[in-house]
């Protein structure tokens, strides 16, 4: 075998959508699972995939499950649609399964994404898919693995209480911009991925049902459709997300969405622009057949 | 000190046993002549102990090391699982459920609510590395405290009470002495006002002065709050001093229970009189 040969990923060898029918079906066991207490996390047995554990590996195993071949799939990366990491695994995806791939959040059915929810409100025909690093907020402030599911089994959630107390006597407000603990129905806390706070408020009661996989940590938890979410907070400190004040975006002039902050390096001088860029050109474009 | 104990017990402990070991069929706790088992090597550190403890009440409970003491404390704070008996609390639900039955969330439930435990080493009883308030935040955060003013206040409010600068609120208990960790530990487990306080040897390894601080802490908390208070120690001068009611314990069993005074001046059980003997 040349060398060049050697490297080149043969995806005619793998069954669709990569992983093998056992392996899928696995998956989607632990995904039922985790759909029936929403917030609880399953562990589950996290495949080996082409991308290393860590970069989205979580995610990845969730849409492979899912994809059927009349599915439309969206992946993004921290609101982009082609930053490298959405590209290498729209590639990914789409070399194992030939799905129609696309940049409309509207026009997906499957939503794949690392830390942001799209701008414009999900459906119920759709499922967003998160890539989740650490999926227990917990592990903040327990390390062991065995008294944390303990915490949760008690529902003793008052270390974390705590840890945002602290950070309100020491900094007068809780410092913690993404990942912002919450819990599901008023029983599991959980990490909502490290979304933005922004972005918290959009899971509860979401139309569209919300998976998060983490491939390293080997957990997938759901928020289903419906289900009440509610951000720690204190009667005197409420739970409040990023304020951007009167900026907008350079590009499609949106001032309700969550923002990019550039400077530029030579003035100095700030601007703005959308992080959901599906949604930005989606703007654009309209503005332009105006 | 008398006239505030009602008659209906806000802790009521029937029949409890602690066993350590597998057990066998030969090992009938009541009839060991010690709390080893020689067939099985079983250890049972409480055997059948029954008792009643009243509104406003200090009972003590005295006894060499290995008599059960501590064990006791932790059956009735569900650190460790009794193996025999019912506890009820009035707390809880009037006394109508055997709280050892309950599920985990429930007993989290009562010793976020109704219970305190101040442990003999700080270093249990407290988070070292959160500051002094936080700690005390703890304590009121699992009693469903969700107002950061409220706590602050309350907070500042304890630990003025037990003699503690509020400039060093901020501070963690690691840096503090062994007898300002101690107070701490009992403003933490005073925050919620608890109806019931169990206090293990609170006092052993802190230096007389200190000692006396402690003590006339937990006597004005008895005086001001009503509160409930079960004390283990094996110092007599301490359960003198605090102790309406005293229990003696020895290999696990209640071996006498009566008035602070009576037992002292005139102990009955050849065991009770060779402890108030050795009193210096």
């Amino acid at each position: 075998m040349s060398p060049e040969s050697s490297k080149r990923f043969r995806v005619s060898a793998y069954n669709f959508g990569f992983l093998d029918e056992g392996s899928k079906r696995e998956i989607r066991r632990s995904t039922l699972k985790a759909v029936a207490i929403p917030g609880y996390q399953v562990p589950f047995a996290s495949r080996e995939l082409p991308i290393g554990k860590g970069w989205g590996t979580g995610g990845m195993q969730l849409s492979l499950s899912l994809a059927g071949s009349r599915d439309t799939i969206k992946v993004i990366d921290q609101g982009h649609d082609d930053s490298v990491n959405a590209v290498s695994i729209r590639h990914l995806i789409q070399s194992c399964t030939q799905v129609e791939m696309t940049r409309d959040s509207q026009a997906a059915s499957l939503i794949q994404s690392r830390h942001r929810i799209p701008e414009i409100p999900l459906r119920k025909d759709q499922i967003l898919i998160l890539q989740v690093p650490q999926p227990d907020p917990l592990k903040k402030v327990e390390s062991h693995e065995k008294k944390v599911k303990q915490l949760h089994a008690d529902k003793d959630y008052k270390g974390m209480w705590l840890h945002l107390y602290e950070d309100i006597s020491q900094w007068g407000d809780i410092s913690i911009s993404a990942d912002y603990p919450s819990t599901a129905h008023e029983r599991y806390l959980f990490a909502p991925s490290p979304l933005p706070r922004w972005d918290v408020p959009k899971l509860n009661h979401s139309e569209a049902l919300c998976l998060l996989g983490a491939g390293r940590e080997k957990k997938i938890y759901a928020i289903p459709p419906h289900t009440q979410v509610t951000p720690l907070a204190f009667d005197d400190v409420p739970f409040t997300t990023e304020n951007f004040g009167k900026a907008s975006c350079k590009n499609c002039g949106a001032d309700n969405v969550y923002l990019d902050e550039f400077i530029d390096d030579e003035t100095g001088q700030k601007t703005y622009s959308c992080s959901d860029t599906g949604y930005c050109h989606q703007r654009m474009a309209e503005r332009r057949i105006q | 000190m008398f006239d505030t104990i009602q008659h209906e017990p806000v802790l009521s402990v029937q029949h409890l046993s602690k066993r350590f070991g597998p057990g066998c069929s030969s090992c009938d706790e009541q009839k060991l002549p010690s709390n080893i088992c020689a067939a099985c090597g079983t250890i049972w550190a409480c055997k059948d102990m029954t008792f009643d403890l009243f509104q406003g009440e200090i009972l003590g409970i005295v006894g060499e090391s290995g008599s059960g003491k501590s064990t006791l404390m932790r059956c009735l704070h569900f650190e460790q699982e009794a193996t025999r008996g019912a506890v009820y609390m009035r707390d809880y639900d009037q006394r109508s459920t055997d709280t050892l039955t309950i599920s985990r969330q429930e007993k989290q439930y009562i010793k976020d609510h109704v219970l305190g435990l101040v442990y003999q080493n700080p270093w249990e009883g407290l988070r070292m590395d959160f500051s002094s308030g936080g700690n005390i935040a703890e304590k009121l955060i699992a009693a469903d405290y969700r107002h950061v003013r409220t706590i602050d206040q309350r907070a500042e409010e304890l630990l003025e009470k037990v003699d503690i600068p509020i400039e060093r609120m901020s501070e963690c208990p690691r840096y503090f002495s062994g007898g300002m960790q101690q107070r701490v530990q009992i403003s933490k487990a005073l925050a919620n006002q608890p109806p019931l306080l169990f206090l293990d040897e609170v006092t052993t390894g802190l230096d007389l002065s200190v000692q006396a601080k402690v003590l006339d802490l937990i006597r004005m908390l008895q005086r001001e709050f009503h509160v409930s208070i079960l004390i283990v120690s094996h110092d007599l001068s301490v359960i003198r001093m605090l102790a309406d009611r005293t229990m003696v314990l020895k290999d696990g069993d209640i071996i006498e229970t009566g008035l602070t005074d009576q037992i002292l001046e005139d102990p009955q059980h050849p065991y009770t009189q060779l402890l108030v003997q050795s009193l210096i």
